[in-house]
């Protein structure tokens, strides 16, 4: 079992949901819509609207909900302290004493009120990469930044760092793991010893996998220009995105809900 | 096999190369060879000896620092044919980590294709058709660290076919490989030989040596030995003073030769110690 394979924090869950096959253009741009939705919203009434899509679309990803779950759970920390800090330090009427420390009726709720706020955040975004493949991703992401290539922003290039630092991930961390075990075979560890010695180690560990991330871009340069690669000058996709009606429906009700939860807050 | 008449497909003429910032250290010194169509050439010779420097000649990677390159009719030194140079002559690399650029097997198959400018469903058609040949279907969506050795490599070089080249040069394909990856390899290898491709192959292996049409040795960047596999195995005192191999059929031979049994002289390949001990009894 490989040391590094319990991340699995947002990782792509193969399907065929409606989720899944959506454009994964619509995909990108419906989260930041989502997110100014769960930013804005207040009140009851805000609350469920915001909640509704994310609900719907947790729904609809035809994903076991105990996979969400493991997908929150380093979360789980976070999301509980800020609801402790909240309810703690936040002024008004008692609910509950204990010594020094009491629990506010106004600092609990706004506590709540974050928690919801993050975990929908999280969610979504987890929703996102979760049915959508990254290569898929930086596709679209690639498309979507096009029209920004006038104003100097290197669409193409960004796209491909990140495929590239998406397809070395993996192979680096073999790499990691191959190190430490060679140096665990030597009696150097990074997680055992003092402060200084664990960091000694982990020098140790960094000097080799950066030589050798070196000489793997070296490599992969030459191997890339090789195959005829000059940047973005003359180059097709594989990939073609054509949106469907089903993701102007999504985009067009997620900004009708937008503009009613932005309403119904400064109403 | 005829090869003197057929069509040049890489000409490299008084080639001389030195790496920059170098002082002009002569790494590839005055070669002149023609790469045939449809042969295969192999390229062997010792560590350092330029075998790489020379491959990557072959399409543009390197331009000559004396002489030219012709590939096709194209000299690799003019900027504004290098594109089609390496649409012509394709290359696969030793490491298989490090040639692989997309996320699945499926858009590295295309990559190549991507960076020529074909249309989607040219590519489509292509991945298709090559995936069904080199079996490598199921793997479509594969990501390339879930592959092993032999396959990462051969995707590598379906990838690189996919842009149909003339000639296909490869620098010590197998060398990174386990046995069982590196037999998957040299059976594809095999069969592009029976396709009629024309293949340039560096190696250290002198099993896949035995097969070409052609050895080049380069000794310390100078082309030693030019000719057909056995005249090259039968030089097995100035194979062993450079510092190389003979095939293992052919080391068996000379071994047995060395405990006094009498055998031919011509057996450099297991085919040939089967028809030998075949006709015997
Ligand atoms: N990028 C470089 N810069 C400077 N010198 C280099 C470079 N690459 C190779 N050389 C030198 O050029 C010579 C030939 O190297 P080359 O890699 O072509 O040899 P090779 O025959 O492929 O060896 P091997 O069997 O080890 O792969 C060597 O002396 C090497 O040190
Ligand atoms: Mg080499």
């Amino acid at each position: 079992m490989s040391l590094f394979s319990n991340i699995t924090l947002g990782q792509y869950y193969p399907g065929a949901s409606l989720l899944h096959r959506m454009d994964p253009r619509a995909k990108i741009l419906a989260l930041p819509l989502v997110m100014i939705m769960v930013l804005l919203a207040d009140g009851t009434a805000g609350f469920i609207m915001s909640g509704i899509p994310v609900l719907l679309a947790l729904l609809l990803a035809g994903i076991p909900p105990g996979t969400y779950w493991r997908g929150l759970k380093p979360l789980w920390a976070i999301l509980l302290i800020g609801l402790a800090i909240q309810s703690l330090t936040y002024p008004g009427e008692k609910l509950w004493q204990w010594g020094m420390l009491s629990v506010s009726r106004e600092g609990f709720i706004l506590g709540m009120k974050l928690s919801y706020r993050l975990s929908l955040l999280i969610l979504s975004t987890m929703l996102l990469t979760m049915t959508t493949t990254p290569m898929n991703l930086t596709a679209a992401l690639e498309k979507l930044l096009q029209p920004l290539k006038k104003f100097g922003v290197p669409a193409h290039e960004l796209a491909m760092m990140m495929t590239i630092a998406l397809r070395f991930v993996p192979t680096l961390l073999e790499e990691a793991e191959a190190v430490m075990k060679a140096q665990q075979a030597r009696g150097g560890s990074v997680s055992t010893g003092n402060l200084n010695q664990r960091l000694r180690a982990s020098v140790a560990l960094l000097v080799p996998l950066l030589a050798g991330s070196i000489r793997r871009a070296d490599e992969l340069a030459m191997a890339m220009e090789a195959r005829g690669y000059r940047g973005d000058t003359g180059r097709t996709r594989l990939k073609q995105f054509k949106y469907r009606p089903v993701d102007i429906i999504v985009l067009t009700v997620l900004i009708a809900l937008t503009i009613v939860v932005a309403a119904d807050r400064w109403a | 096999m005829r090869v003197s008449n057929r069509k040049k497909v890489i000409c490299l003429q008084g080639v001389s190369y030195s790496y920059p910032g170098t002082n002009n250290r002569i790494v590839l010194d005055n070669i002149n060879l023609d790469v045939h169509a449809g042969e295969m050439l192999v390229l062997l010779g010792p560590n350092g000896s330029g075998k790489s420097t020379l491959a990557r000649l072959m399409n543009g990677l390197l331009a000559p620092s004396c002489g030219q390159v012709l590939v096709d009719g194209l000299n690799t030194a003019d900027d504004t044919s290098l594109w089609q140079v390496r649409k012509k002559v394709g290359m696969v690399f030793q490491n298989p980590d490090n040639q692989l650029v997309a996320a699945t097997v499926e858009e590295e198959l295309a990559f190549g294709m991507e960076n020529l400018g074909f249309p989607p469903e040219e590519m489509m058609k292509r991945i298709r058709e090559i995936s069904a040949r080199m079996q490598l279907d199921e793997l479509l969506n594969f990501p390339p660290h879930r592959l092993s050795g032999g396959q990462k490599q051969r995707v590598a070089i379906a990838s690189v076919l996919a842009i149909e080249p003339q000639a296909l040069v490869l620098d010590e394909p197998t060398s990174m490989l386990d046995p069982a990856g590196r037999r998957e390899v040299i059976s594809e290898l095999n069969r592009l030989k029976q396709s009629g491709k024309t293949v340039v192959l560096v190696t250290h292996d002198m099993t896949e040596a035995i097969t070409a049409d052609r050895i080049v040795v380069l000794v310390q960047g100078k082309a030693a030995f030019m000719g057909p596999p056995r005249e090259c195995f039968s030089r097995v005192a100035w194979l062993q003073e450079i510092g190389l191999e003979i095939p293992p059929a052919a080391e068996l031979a000379r071994r047995i030769r060395g405990k006094g049994l009498v055998v031919p002289q011509d057996l450099y390949h297991v085919a040939d110690w089967v028809e030998y001990l075949c006709q015997e009894s």
